[in-house]
């Protein structure tokens, strides 16, 4: 093999192997963003698990978004925005929630202090 | 007495409970969120079914009318079932109608228009179904209402009724 033609194929053999393993990077990233999503027209499946339309037309725009130059962030937002927080499973603190945040927190220390009281004091 | 209050407790619990349930059963299961309401309708450009020629959301939505845009399909029965009801909002002349075909054959698409009349001004194709997506769509059928200034005012999901179309005269009547 002549060398202009060793080398012309190792070059091609580097863009294949960079554009397979960018491929694969964003369908890594497509996978972890839509487990972090919430089917929202299933019972109790993540964007990820579910094969109905809905879920599979997201699992597009999230690949064209990332091919787009969008961060994982920024997905996240623009979903939250068209879909509303329901759509992710990583619910965000704010007044709304404060609620389910706190709630489970206050009934731990709750049980604590029976506990403690049972336990040392009587 | 303690004991008294501990068996107060459980039949408050289960009443509480029943409740919960009870009212759970009549509640409908689609979500419907506010989000989208009052929101600019996202930019989006695609092809129009017959013409074939590229265009841009912007482009279609008119400042002198309500804008609807449907989300349909050939293979989709509710569609199917609404089709009249479209037929009705077509002769508003307050009303632009527009339609983005979700994930169909164009052929199908066609013959499904030939058959039941065209009652769209524009019919905009979404082969993958990443537009429904981008506007905030769940499925088929889906009518977004939009406003004047291009704000959405109104979301139906699901099949279009009458009550549904008696909402939507009102709403370009206001």
């Amino acid at each position: 093999m002549k060398p202009k033609k060793f080398i012309l194929l190792i070059i091609l053999s580097i863009l294949f192997y960079y554009g397979d393993l960018t491929a694969n990077n964003n369908n890594v990233l497509v996978d972890k963003i839509s487990k972090n999503l919430r089917c929202l027209i299933c019972q109790g499946q993540s964007v990820y698990d579910s094969q109905s339309e809905f879920a599979v037309s997201m699992k597009l725009l999230i690949k064209k978004k990332i091919k787009e130059g969008n961060s994982e962030k920024q997905i996240y937002n623009y979903l939250k925005n068209q879909y509303g927080e329901w759509i992710s499973y990583d619910t965000e603190i704010n007044k709304k929630t404060y609620l389910l945040w706190l709630f489970p927190m206050f009934l731990f220390i709750i049980g604590g202090v029976l506990i403690f009281r049972k336990v040392f004091i009587n | 007495m303690k004991k008294n209050i501990i068996y107060l407790a459980i039949v408050f619990s289960f009443i509480f409970i029943f409740i919960v349930f009870y009212k759970g059963i009549y509640k409908t299961n689609i979500y419907v969120p506010n989000e989208l309401n009052n929101k600019n309708l996202v930019q989006f450009s695609s092809k129009d079914l017959f013409s074939e020629v590229e265009l841009n959301s912007s482009d279609l939505i008119l400042n002198n009318k309500f804008t609807i845009i449907n989300i349909w399909a050939s293979w989709c029965m509710p569609c199917r079932a609404e089709h009249s009801f479209l037929m009705d909002l077509s002769k508003n002349s307050k009303i632009n109608l527009i339609g983005l075909n979700y994930k169909d054959r164009p052929k199908n698409a066609k013959k499904f228009i030939n058959n039941l009349g065209n009652p769209f001004s524009k019919i905009l194709i979404d082969p993958d179904g990443t537009i429904s997506i981008k506007l905030g769509a769940y499925g088929i059928p889906e009518t977004f209402i939009i406003n004047k200034n291009n704000k959405i005012v109104k979301i139906f999901i699901g099949q279009l009724n009458k009550k549904n179309l008696r909402e939507i005269e009102r709403i370009v009547e206001q």
